[in-house]
């Protein structure tokens, strides 16, 4: 799995590809983590356009995020999420409690 | 130890079993995505849809990575066997029926009052990988055998529940 990121609209987009599985999810965890707790950035987006896979090793990473975003009042944004990751978000039924669109152009824009 | 089936059960016992694949592996993170690829190509080889695929590739996956970071404790090179059998139906050898997967593990026992998925209420993170198996298999079935863990999961083709459930009734 790569991580790579960049600024847009007072925040950080964190664009990830590969797998997300037992032995990468440790590295987004601790990006994302990073990015939230460390340095207390206001909007953390997640570029999910290239991940092909995501266990729940990944999900729980994510909802780590989303509840160390919402304990100092930041935001978590999804987006562009592939077939296979949103599937595993409807079994673990979270699709309604992160914020997720569609595409770059809707998150940046919410 | 409890299935999470019982109807699929009578079915199963329509069956016969053949071996498609086995993998011996090392408790090793790394190594998963061989295996995601390669139940993916057995799974479409025995023609389950794109949808039933990930299903069956996911509920192995996870089982897996319970082995290693719950039977082994994280530790790494430690031995896991992963068996792939076709199922088919007695009088029809040439069709397929179904896929069982077999995981052994020489890891610390699995104890059943464990083998509970959580509620998804919570917003916590864990918990969520034996709830994936069961949503996404037919038959879940955790044993212990000779000292070692025994996890048997079947995913039939959609035809096959369908005849196996008319006939159940």
């Amino acid at each position: 799995m790569q991580i790579a990121a960049r600024e847009s609209q007072g925040g950080i987009i964190l664009d990830l590809s590969g797998d997300i599985d037992l032995a990468h999810s440790p590295a987004m965890r601790k990006a994302l983590l990073g990015e939230i707790k460390e340095k207390r950035t206001p909007k953390v987006f997640l570029n999910l356009k290239n991940v092909r896979y995501i266990d729940s090793s990944g999900i729980a990473s994510l909802v780590e995020g989303l509840k160390a975003s919402r304990e100092i009042g930041s935001r978590l944004i999804l987006y562009s999420l592939s077939t296979t990751v949103r599937e595993v978000m409807q079994l673990s039924r979270l699709q309604k409690i992160f914020e997720i669109y569609e595409n770059e152009e809707q998150a940046l824009s919410s | 130890m409890k299935n999470s089936n019982g109807k699929g059960r009578k079915a199963l016992k329509q069956f016969q079993a053949e071996l498609l694949l086995k993998l011996k592996m090392h408790s090793n993170p790394e190594v998963l995505c061989l295996v995601r690829a390669t139940l993916d190509r057995a799974a479409e080889a025995l023609h389950f849809q794109a949808e039933e695929r990930r299903s069956i590739v996911r509920s192995v996956d996870e089982a897996l990575a319970n082995v290693m970071r719950h039977a082994y404790r994280g530790k790494g090179g430690l031995p896991i066997a992963v068996t792939f059998r076709r199922l088919y139906g007695q009088n029809h050898p040439e069709g397929n029926a179904g896929i069982e997967v077999l995981l052994e593990d020489k890891g610390i026992a699995v104890k059943a009052s464990k083998l509970v998925g959580r509620k998804l209420d919570e917003i916590r993170p864990g918990g969520l990988g034996l709830h994936f198996m069961r949503q996404n298999m037919d038959e879940v079935e955790f044993s212990r055998k000779h000292g070692k863990n025994q996890l048997r999961m079947v995913k039939y083709l959609t035809t096959t529940k369908t005849e196996a459930g008319s006939e159940g009734e």
